[in-house]
């Protein structure tokens, strides 16, 4: 029998944590504050108390150590999950994460298995700035050998991170700090939902129909997803039926879902949160235009993102430079309105 | 080395200073960010008010950076920390553009756009990062480029004490011994990095012991006061300006408040910040200043007269400036 009650993001994923560390012994926590604080985003919250400091371990501010540390150990057969408190901090540890983390089992000849779980907080929006804000994980897929998994609500979270913790491979997991469902933070309701209190996963590499629509697709990940939905619900009292697809993991990529929601609908929004340029957005356009042969479009595809800029601080700033439920809705409104060209 | 009448007048009028802008600040940023106006459930939301996102004061340790920056002139470099307003005060970042900065408006040193963590105010050579561990590497290059540049200027970069177990520390000790930079690194030891105490994430007791390690002078200052730090920094500062190379300095200071505001602290025994007040470093500096017969109840006054206004008129600065327009995030990524 399944019991399944209402969790924020952040319970979520310590649960999803909690339950395979019982399962199995191999599985422990390493951090920057993840033990007596329970990590600054509460995703390791109350663990200290059940699994002790040997299992939850607090570590030095020293990234490149810890994080090439959960490398070294998942070698020999452990299951570390190594939390890098903001991904922005990346650039002091990139070394150990994209050169060895991401490289050795491929190195190996496929011989070097690194069951690591690299966990992060992304996202903007509460004026922190440009050293606190950006998503990156666009950075992250650019690389090979990393799994990038971006959960959007408290259900996934929990399956996508139990998945994560069993999968042989490097695995990345991205949590938005305004969906995590945070005390001290406004967020989106909507990433708090039913969670099933039994253990459960979430196959990586398959999107979900957030929400079904037949005139414009709008492929989206983590609080986007929350925010296109907003939107979504906004466009359907003018007539406008959207459908929003999370893609809940960049790699592996659920290719399919994207082309089959676009061929029903013609048109293409991605709304995303990481940098606009090089990224994201750019490769879902792209997977779409290399299958025009296939896909007839009504509207030229189109893309929101951060646009070439650092985060800036100041609110009016910032608020102008991540995309937000109006600009999406605007997009598929102007999308409504648009036209492709016809061949000669 | 006995500082001058005016040096101490100095000191102890900064650390005023400094103490009234944290715990002002420390007022001003809890407006807006509790119930009932913010979303439902919510016990407090860094994203709202007039100075949203996270905020990290530095009441306690406020000789650390007026013991230092008392040696220092206009043309030395400081590097700051996430914890940066004692430093750029003591260095001389003016208050309004520092405090307008913060409110996110384009009268701010930054044009709203660097905040709290990232003040940079070139023209007083004042610099600071939220990275931990960021503030040694840019302070190599400074006292480099006056090396090159046949200056005696000197470059100091403040950290904490989490900031110690940073590769980047250890690299820019060995840089800057390597190089003879004329460096001063100074350890603020406040005993914690956001919950973690320093016996739970250093391996050693003392920071200043990891100056053998790169042949350099390691100095401890067991004490959180202003005239100890000075003393400890002016001989830093003289070696660094005759070509004697870097110093490493670290200093048990205390810090006051939560790691970040609307910190609750769970990791921190009750009471401790009572006692760490008992030793207040600001009415120390006082009584020492009365004994030398250079302060009275009269002087006293005055100069708390002086920083409160000093104080006040520079959070009606930032209130009264206006935001900047929002198309211009768009500028200012290259020159
Ligand atoms: C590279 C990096 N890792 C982690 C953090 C998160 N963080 C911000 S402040 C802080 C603690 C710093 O402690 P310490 O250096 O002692 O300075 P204090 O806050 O005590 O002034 C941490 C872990 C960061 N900003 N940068
Ligand atoms: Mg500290």
């Amino acid at each position: 029998m399944t019991t399944a009650r209402k969790l924020t993001m952040a319970q979520a994923i310590s649960e999803a944590i909690g339950q395979e560390m019982e399962r199995d012994p191999k599985v422990f926590a390493m951090g920057e504050d993840i033990a007596r604080y329970g990590g600054i985003f509460g995703a390791t919250g109350g663990l200290l108390e059940r699994f002790g400091k040997e299992r939850i371990m607090d570590t030095p501010i020293s990234e490149s150590a810890f994080i090439g540390a959960a490398t070294g150990a998942a070698a020999e057969g452990m299951r570390p999950i190594a939390e890098l408190m903001f991904v922005d901090f990346f650039g002091v540890c990139m070394d150990q994460i994209y050169n060895h983390l991401a490289k050795n089992t491929y190195m190996s000849g496929g011989k070097v298995r690194l069951p690591v779980v690299l966990m992060t907080a992304i996202g903007g929006g509460y004026n922190d700035a440009a050293q606190h804000s950006q998503c990156l994980y666009g950075l992250f897929a650019h690389v090979p050998g990393l799994k990038i998994v971006v959960p959007s609500n408290a259900y996934d979270a929990k399956g996508l991170m139990i998945q994560a913790i069993r999968d042989d491979n490097p695995v990345m997991y991205f949590f938005h700090k305004g969906i995590m469902g945070l005390p001290w933070m406004a967020y989106y309701e909507g990433s708090s939902n039913e969670v099933p209190q039994e253990a459960y996963t979430v196959p990586f590499g398959q999107a979900r129909i957030a929400r079904e629509g037949k005139d414009v697709t709008i492929v989206a990940l983590s609080q986007m997803v929350q925010k296109a939905l907003l939107a979504a619900a906004e466009l359907e009292k003018e007539g406008i039926g959207t459908e929003v697809v999370d893609l809940r993991t960049l790699v592996p990529l659920d290719v399919e879902a994207v082309v089959r929601s676009v061929k029903k609908t013609g048109r293409l929004l991605v709304a995303d949160e990481d940098y606009l340029n090089f990224g994201l957005t750019g490769e879902i356009a792209a997977l779409i235009a290399e299958r025009l042969d296939q896909i007839s479009l009504k509207s030229p595809i189109r893309r929101l993102g951060v646009p070439g800029v650092p985060i800036p601080y100041s609110r009016p700033l910032e608020q102008f430079i991540i995309p937000q439920v109006k600009s999406i809705a605007d997009a598929c409104r102007g999308m409504m309105r648009g036209k492709v060209a016809q061949p000669a | 080395m006995e500082p001058s009448a005016e040096k101490l007048m100095w000191m102890y009028e900064t650390m005023l200073l400094i103490r009234e802008y944290e715990e002002t600040m420390a007022n001003v940023y809890l407006e807006g960010k509790l119930p009932p106006n913010i979303q439902k459930g919510l016990a407090f939301d860094i994203g709202s008010g007039p100075v949203p996102g996270e905020m990290h004061l530095a009441a306690g340790q406020e000789p650390v950076a007026v013991g230092v920056c008392a040696h220092l002139r206009k043309e030395d470099t400081v590097v700051g920390t996430h914890r940066p307003h004692h430093f750029a005060i003591a260095k001389g970042v003016p208050v309004d553009a520092m405090t307008a900065e913060m409110f996110g408006k384009a009268t701010g040193l930054g044009h709203g756009k660097g905040g709290h963590m990232h003040l940079f105010d070139p023209e007083h050579k004042f610099s600071c990062s939220g990275i931990v561990g960021a503030s040694l590497p840019p302070a190599c290059g400074a006292a480099l480029a006056a090396k090159k540049m046949g200056k005696d200027w000197v470059a100091v970069a403040f950290f904490g004490e989490g900031a110690a177990n940073q590769g980047t520390f250890h690299e820019a000790l060995n840089l800057a011994a390597l190089w003879s930079l004329p460096a001063i690194f100074v350890c603020e030891d406040n005993k914690y990095a956001i919950s973690v105490e320093k016996s739970e994430s250093t391996a050693i007791h003392s920071d200043a012991d990891r100056a053998a390690a790169y042949g350099i002078p390691g100095v401890a200052v067991a004490k959180n006061d202003a005239l100890e730090v000075y003393e400890a920094a002016g001989e830093a500062v003289a070696r660094a300006r005759k070509g004697g190379g870097p110093t490493l300095i670290e200093v048990k200071t205390d810090r006051y408040m939560g790691h970040f505001q609307g910190d609750a602290e769970v990791y921190r025994p009750k009471g401790e910040v009572g006692e760490l007040r008992k030793n207040d470093p600001i009415p120390s500096l006082g009584k020492h200043l009365r004994a030398r017969g250079i302060l009275d109840d009269g002087k006293d006054a005055a100069i708390r007269e002086k920083v409160h206004g000093l104080v006040q008129k520079s959070y009606e600065f930032a209130r009264q400036s206006a935001y900047p327009e929002p198309r211009e995030a768009l500028q200012h990524v290259f020159v």
